[in-house]
């Protein structure tokens, strides 16, 4: 018998809610990976070209516990058009010696990663002080 | 920074959450004050976890406690979940962003850090009272 992690049994706890929310932003830290991996690829087709990769986030209320996290409601490919590139010494070129080429923005795909890792990083730090907390109480100290 | 409106009219429905001590609220119980005002603290610190959390999450609104007016309903005889569902609001946010999600790192983050000061500050009182009265049953 396999068990998701941050698989909630009963009430959503603050480690609970905090776990998928890094799940969460690790997703989109690796679409983000995978986009800028992808940047300046060719293929020979506008619909082979690769299509930047975007996860979408929901929000996911317990009401047991009053505690929202975060889901990934999936993963979609943005569809901005692959760039026409005249390139006949190419191998991969068509009929008009053109290649297509990913419309990746390295830039953006740098911020988004930033973007992610920062808030992956906001979210350890809250979940840090609040299991301080806890360990505080539960010692009375 | 706090909005007027409750967001959750039909949470008080819900089942009823366990809590810790039978009646923290009671200002003559043992605790006095400091029981209600830790439990709150605790769903508070939940609360902006949670806002912090949702940072990046098209559409989500923001949500605090107004602490006053949670615990003066919980000491008048409000259940804590009555308490916290009539104070808790929706944040109003400085700069509404384009996606609809009113979380403001900064606003949380502060809010966060106050609220586990408060907390650290609350528990101290409950452990102070745990010693006077450890003192007296040693009779020290």
């Amino acid at each position: 018998m396999t068990m998701a992690a941050n698989t909630p049994q009963g009430p959503m706890t603050l480690f609970g809610a905090a776990g998928r929310a890094m799940s969460a932003q690790l997703v989109r830290m690796n679409a983000a990976a995978s986009n800028l991996a992808n940047a300046g690829t060719v293929a020979a087709s506008e619909s082979e070209a690769y299509r930047p990769l975007r996860p979408v986030f929901a929000e996911e209320l317990d009401k047991r516990s009053g505690l929202s996290t975060v889901k990934v409601q999936g993963v979609y490919r943005t569809d901005t058009s692959a760039v026409r590139t005249h390139d006949p010494g190419n191998p991969m070129a068509d009929a008009n010696g053109d290649v297509w080429s990913s419309p990746v923005d390295e830039n953006a795909e740098m911020v988004e990663m930033m973007e992610a890792s920062r808030q992956y990083q906001n979210v350890v730090e809250a979940m840090q002080t609040a299991k301080q907390l806890m360990l505080d109480t539960m010692r009375m100290k | 920074m706090i909005g007027i409106h409750s967001p959750w009219p039909d949470v008080a429905k819900q089942g009823k959450r366990s809590t810790l001590m039978s009646d923290p609220a009671s200002a003559n119980g043992l605790f006095g004050i400091h029981g209600a005002a830790l439990e709150l603290r605790a769903t508070r610190l939940g609360l902006l976890a949670s806002n912090i959390a949702n940072a990046a999450t098209p559409g989500y609104k923001a949500r605090d406690i107004d602490f006053g007016s949670a615990l003066k309903a919980r000491l008048s005889g409000a259940s804590q979940q009555q308490a916290e569902t009539g104070a808790t609001l929706y944040r109003v946010p400085v700069m509404p962003s384009l996606d609809g999600n009113t979380v403001e790192l900064a606003t949380e983050q502060t809010a966060f850090a106050e609220n586990a000061v408060s907390y650290s500050a609350t528990l101290s009182f409950i452990k102070g009272q745990v010693e006077e009265v450890t003192r007296a049953i040693k009779g020290e």
